[in-house]
């Protein structure tokens, strides 16, 4: 693969989280019954920052919740390598509550699908919230997010890579050409 | 890896990314929903040309907790009592286009043979005196569960150890993952040798100092052919609490059921807090469903 473009460099990522936060606590109008999941790998430290801002701003501790989809997934049948599942690991009841699933890419949106169907199994929300900190487009299904980091126009042969912190070291988000397509 | 006949060829990292796996199948059971839709479109059959009860139901049902079709054979209301042959029956069922099957025979080997007869994954369910996979996997999820580890650990694993298949599976998968497996019973009912254990006559010697316990249910047909006589086993290899004080306190006791009450093991130590009898069942869905997903699904990776 090929590095064209820089997307979001660190400060940029805590802009666009920041406003994201404030942006759920309008939406809800508040923090009352408001809980945040992180989708597996990268969505979860991001909801981990949006709950800190939150708390941060409101003094009030959002809890945080960490969903794997992969049992979930639509393409289980067809993929080549065996995806890794991981914990899910939600502390606390979903029935009732305004559940925002946080990712780090919004792409076809099977992903948030997956994750829908998967919050259904484990209680009955009030409502969900989708917040992502990049949407590159080519939806295949009819979701869109309620919160936006920064939309990103993209070809299909581009990647975007967020790259966080706690899991890689740095805070950035780049874009990368596929070679060879 | 293809099929589950037993743990050769396997890896200690394979065995530890299927426990992982576990794990997770273990938080599904405990969900308001115990089903996940990983395995929709896939069928599951239960071939058992030997009777089960428990070992069968833990497959259907992890089967169905992760959403696969699951067919059942026995063999006391099939064709077999018509003179159908094992290769036969899994042709038929072959054609009837199954993707998995969970096969118990009372010949060693049968598993093994189903891999040239059909396409699908083919998971042993314990065949004769070789090989019960699952149930060693089980014992190994429950006793990381209660020990953190295994690296190290004296596992002591008492009673009919030749003509154990729980034993073989065990001393097989425990040594892999680091234990060091003692198997304990009477000189008539102990092998010569067994590839991952260390084998002795003397019940104390194995549970001196263990971190675990595993107890193993006599048969009533040994004491028939006179390999074993009831009075004699109870008063020198019955588990009683205190022979268990040998062991590490609070060393936790597992059996693979069904149990003999007051025959292998003192009755009121099958319901004492160190029992992990249940938790064993309960987590043999989980493994099933490791088990299930790792075979069924794509290829091994990163």
């Amino acid at each position: 693969m090929r590095f064209k473009a820089e997307l979001m460099n660190a400060e940029e990522m805590r802009r666009a989280l920041y406003r994201i936060a404030h942006e759920i606590v309008e939406a809800n109008k508040g923090v009352e019954g408001l809980v945040l999941i992180g989708i597996h790998t990268r969505g979860i430290p991001l909801a981990e920052r949006i709950a800190r801002y939150i708390l941060g701003f409101e003094g009030k501790e959002v809890p945080v919740g960490t969903l794997d989809i992969t049992l979930y997934r639509d393409d289980l049948t067809e993929i080549g390598v065996r995806p890794k599942v991981r914990e899910t690991r939600i502390p606390f009841d979903l029935t009732g509550k305004a559940v925002v699933l946080v990712d780090d890419v919004l792409y076809t949106g099977r992903t948030a699908r997956a994750a829908l169907d998967a919050l259904m199994d484990l209680g009955r929300p009030k409502r969900i919230y989708l917040a992502v900190l990049v949407d590159r487009g080519h939806r295949e299904l009819p979701i869109r997010a309620d919160f936006v980091g920064k939309n990103v126009p993209t070809a299909k042969s581009e990647v975007v890579k967020v790259k966080v912190q706690e899991v890689d070291g740095e805070d950035r988000v780049e874009l990368w050409e596929r070679e060879g397509l | 890896m293809r099929h589950l006949l037993d743990f050769q060829g396997w890896t200690r990292a394979q065995v530890e990314s299927l426990l992982d796996t576990a794990k997770v199948m273990r938080e599904v059971l405990e969900r308001p929903v115990k089903k996940v839709p990983a395995l929709q479109g896939f069928t599951v059959a239960t071939v058992f040309f030997e009777p089960s009860t428990r070992t069968r139901i833990s497959f259907e049902l992890a089967a169905r907790r992760m959403s696969a079709d699951v067919v059942s054979f026995t063999a006391a209301t099939s064709s077999l009592q018509k003179g159908e042959s094992y290769k036969d029956t899994l042709l038929t069922l072959e054609a009837m286009g199954i993707d998995a099957y969970v096969i118990r025979a009372d010949a060693a080997g049968v598993p093994h043979q189903a891999t040239r007869w059909v396409k699908g994954a083919v998971i042993n369910g314990g065949d004769g005196r070789r090989a019960h996979p699952t149930q060693a996997l089980l014992d190994a999820y429950t006793l990381l569960e209660a020990l953190g580890t295994l690296e190290g650990k004296k596992v002591a694993i008492v009673g009919d150890i030749l003509h154990s298949r729980v034993a073989r599976s065990n001393a097989e998968l425990l040594s892999l993952l680091g234990a060091e497996v003692w198997c304990a019973g009477p000189p008539s009912l102990l092998p010569e040798a067994l590839p991952g254990a260390r084998l002795t006559p003397s019940l104390e010697e194995a549970l001196r100092e263990a971190d675990a316990v595993m107890v193993l249910r006599l048969q009533k047909e040994r004491m028939e052919t006179g390999l074993v006589h009831l009075d004699d086993y109870i008063a020198r290899y019955q588990v009683t609490e205190r022979r268990l004080g040998l062991a590490k306190p609070q060393a936790p006791l597992l059996h693979p059921g069904p149990m003999n009450r007051d025959v292998e093991l003192e009755g009121a130590l099958a319901d004492s807090e160190r029992s992990l009898v249940n938790r064993q069942v309960q987590n043999g869905v989980a493994v099933r469903m490791a088990v299930l997903y790792h075979l069924l699904v794509g290829r091994e990776g990163a």
